[in-house]
């Protein structure tokens, strides 16, 4: 019976496809991520703005301590090219109205705006807030009244209109984490950091010299999409 | 001005795994089908190659692969008396879009009911006595018995290269199999995967407490494989970037890995994708389908002419189409009349996070959808004696672990940093040494649990959403309640250093912000009559009986088990009664 050709491409992809991956985690790649990247100017955040998340980054994942912390991963280039993208402008979201703010928090997030309208508004009310109760911009607190405002609009303990605090916080949270651990292609996680912090070996995905070695620890760091290895 | 095609034998709609199941069967016979998606085309190859599939950020968190909500989404409520709001962002269910559907990018577990599930009321009844069932309780039993579903889920599961082990061979009770399930006529197609490292701990913890665990029945194929189409698999690898994606290796049973590529090349199938169909035509009679309209890709709205009409869209869209259609009377949760719409259900989900000290190696990042995972029955449908529990239904209880993707699946104690330089401590501290052990739970239907049309809300074409009306009851609180006890007790002997359960406790609302479970039903039942129903035993309409409904959408009630199974088997089953007796006569396949 005569196989149809798509079967025999399908195949030939099958058999191709465990030694690119081969290739991509190989001791040949050496792309190593420069040591000191140049200083990235943002396109979206204005220059406050800008100052705000940097700061609030270097709080929510701190340099201190071991493990990278949030800007030396990139996590604030990342948010700033998300905010360019389809997703910064809210097109992954049904953002048409009617909008009812009084539903349930349990039916989810009911504002009319995107991403990038939650940032705009958001840091120019902490910076208004954190004027009114820190007698400064949130980057010119000192780390411990940065970390007590960020507490204080994570759990809103702060008035924010028209964004509420908590909804703010989250998406910068949700945003940090993000560029922590998304693949360097996105302009965080530089250099695999995170990915080595943690243990996850990222786009490495074949596990087949490990599926009867359950329970030793696995032994090979992160590779990236572009293949860079680490 | 609407551009009319010709006319053709069948049109389907929606071609993700029932829509190829009978693109495969139509065309088999010889009819002239064209196959709408209303999503773009995809297939392996160029859309879920390595290395660019191996990325969470654009899979697995902004879901490319998904349905576009700003386009269409539904609206949700919790009461009949309250105002529905759209479900603006992804978080409790996950919709489908593109050739495959939901099928690309499911996890592939593939199960079938118990045969209990299939007679629910009357078993119950029969056990519990007729008391036992609430009087808003309105679950019912198929038309259709295990006995007759079961070539057609073994042949599924042949389509699929499913790995696993039988525990009910012809009657005959096998060990390393599950002992609760209805008969299998022959094994499974491909021996199951090793266990991964939580799926051990659980497998010797089970053991312990005298529960027989098995391996997950798996649709990401363990070997390479060549189903009953001439179609191959390959082995899977285990690579973490499974549910959420596209599988790169043809591993994952998927409408692209299992049958679409027979159909390629025929010259009686036309697959027109970014086609959005607006409504099932029908003649004056109202009695006879005619064919669709639909959006082409060029934003034309165009009349395909059909003499059979195929709806093999997602359980939700399936019921908005009808109901956009006009066809059958929406169901009315005053009067109780009415039955589009009716039954929706959805299951209810527990965690339990098992934290283990710092020499216990998870590897959490070495896992599949399916494959690897251990679980156990013996607290689903009604495998234990609920004479005493107040409620009806369970949980299967499983150890996963499906890729440790972190941006996702980083699991932390409740009691640890939410941010800042503690966070930081406790993910190196646990990111390898954690892992979540699920119960995926039963739900059954209730009077005031529908689908009808938001009467606010619209979509990208100025047409009416869904909307849900649902929240949980008693007797599933109770039923969570039971299986994360059981589930509790399990982790415990797995000796982690600190274990959190996370259940839906009684009165917590049906939350929409967290990912739960895509496994909604209902709203276009299947039953034994047209006063209990939208479909026949054959998932043909009772009211237009050129009509085939098919999908989750003709579950009664919710069953503890991934769906796939059971819909594959309806369809199939369909299938051979479409191709034996309806296309020599077509006509009603059940007198009424």
């Amino acid at each position: 019976m005569a196989i149809p050709p798509l079967l025999d491409r399908r195949r030939l992809l099958l058999a191709l496809a465990p030694t690119a991956t081969v290739l991509l985690t190989g001791a040949g790649a050496c792309t190593r991520e420069a040591k000191k990247p140049a200083p990235y100017a943002p396109t979206f955040f204005s220059a406050t703005e800008w100052a705000f998340v940097n700061s609030a980054v270097a709080r929510l994942i701190p340099a201190e301590g071991a493990g990278p912390g949030g800007i030396e991963a990139g996590v604030p280039d990342f948010i700033d090219r998300q905010m360019e993208l389809p997703y910064g402008h809210g097109a992954y979201f049904y953002l048409k109205g009617p909008f009812i703010n009084d539903a349930p928090a349990t039916l989810g997030y009911q504002l009319r705006y995107s991403p990038r309208e939650i940032y705009r508004m958001g840091i120019l009310a902490a910076n208004v807030s954190a004027q009114r109760t820190h007698g400064g911009r949130f980057a010119d607190l000192t780390t411990a009244d940065q970390d007590r405002f960020l507490q204080m609009v994570e759990s809103n303990a702060v008035q924010f209109s028209p964004v509420p605090a908590p909804i703010f916080f989250a998406q910068l949270w949700a945003n940090t984490k993000e560029g922590y651990f998304a693949d360097p292609l996105y302009g965080g996680n530089r250099g695999m950091t995170a990915w080595k912090w943690i243990g996850f070996p990222g786009a490495r995905a074949d596990f087949t010299d490990w599926l009867d070695q359950a329970g030793r620890p696995y032994p090979y760091g992160p590779v990236a999409i572009n293949g860079a290895r680490s | 001005m609407t551009e009319r095609k010709r006319p053709v034998d069948a049109v389907i709609i929606g071609y993700g795994w029932t829509g190829a199941i009978m693109a495969k069967t139509l065309t088999d016979a010889g009819l002239s089908v064209v196959a709408l998606e209303r999503g773009p085309p995809r297939d392996t190859s160029p859309d879920f190659e390595y290395p660019r599939i191996a990325d969470e950020l654009k899979y697995g968190i902004r879901g490319d692969l998904w349905q576009p909500l700003a386009n269409e989404t539904v609206t949700i409520r919790h009461g009949i008396q309250d105002t529905a709001v759209p479900y603006r962002k992804y978080g409790s269910f996950i919709l489908g879009n593109g050739v495959g559907g939901a099928g690309v990018h499911w996890n592939g577990q593939l199960w079938r009911a118990s045969p209990e599930d299939l007679r629910l009321r009357t078993h119950i009844e029969q056990r519990y006595g007729k008391r036992f069932i609430p009087a808003d309780m309105t679950i019912q039993d198929y038309p259709v018995s295990f006995e007759e579903l079961e070539p057609h889920f073994d042949h599924f599961e042949k389509v699929c290269g499913v790995s696993g082990i039988a525990g009910n061979l012809r009657g005959q009770i096998k060990p390393g199999g599950n002992p609760f399930e209805g008969p299998r006529s022959d094994e499974f197609p491909t021996p199951p995967m090793p266990p991964i490292q939580v799926a051990r701990l659980f497998e010797r913890a089970a053991a312990e407490l005298g529960y027989k665990s098995f391996p997950v029945p798996s649709a990401n194929s363990s070997i390479a494989y060549t189903n009953p189409y001439g179609v191959r698999l390959g082995p899977c690898n285990l690579c973490g970037f499974c549910e959420r994606f596209g599988c790169f290796l043809y591993s994952k049973a998927s409408p692209q890995t299992t049958i679409l590529p027979i159909l390629t090349d025929r010259q009686n199938l036309e697959v027109r994708t970014n086609s959005y169909v607006t409504k099932i035509l029908m003649d004056r009679t109202r009695k006879v389908g005619t064919g669709v309209t639909y959006v082409d890709e060029n934003g034309v709205e165009v009349e395909q002419p059909a003499d059979m009409v195929i709806l093999s869209a997602f359980q939700m869209h399936n019921v908005r189409l009808l109901l956009l259609s006009g066809i059958g009377r929406p169901f009315d949760p005053v009067s109780g009349e009415g039955l589009v719409g009716k039954n929706y259900a959805y299951q209810m989900c527990s965690v339990t996070g098992a934290f283990f000290s710092e020499d216990v190696e998870i590897n959490p990042f070495i896992g599949a959808g399916a494959a690897g995972q251990r679980v156990i029955d013996e607290f689903n449908s009604d495998h234990f004696d609920h004479s005493h529990l107040g409620f009806i239904g369970g949980s299967l209880i499983y150890a996963g672990g499906t890729g440790g993707r972190p941006i996702e699946q980083m699991m932390l104690p409740p009691d640890s940093p939410h941010w800042g330089g503690g966070w930081k401590a406790a993910i190196r501290k646990h990111y390898r040494h954690s892992a979540p052990i699920g119960a995926l739970g039963s739900v059954m239907s209730y009077r005031d649990r529908y689908l009808s049309l938001d009467p606010t809300y619209k979509d990208a074409h100025g047409l009416p959403l869904l909307r849900i009306t649902f929240d949980w009851h008693d007797n599933e609180y109770r039923m969570a309640a039971h299986s994360a006890g059981k589930m509790d007790e399990i982790v415990r002997a797995m000796k982690p250093e600190k274990q959190v359960t996370l259940a839906i406790r009684s009165g917590k609302h049906y939350d929409t912000r967290v990912y739960q479970t895509t496994h909604t039903t209902g709203g276009a039942i299947i039953g034994s009559n047209p006063t209990n129903s939208v479909i026949n035993r054959y998932s043909q309409s009772w009211e237009v009986p050129n009509l085939f409904i098919y999908g989750a959408s003709s579950f009664p009630q919710n069953i503890g088990y991934n769906p796939t199974g059971l819909l594959a088997g309806l369809t199939y089953f369909s299938a051979a009664k479409i191709r034996d007796t309806y296309l020599k006569s077509p006509g009603p396949l059940v007198p009424t």
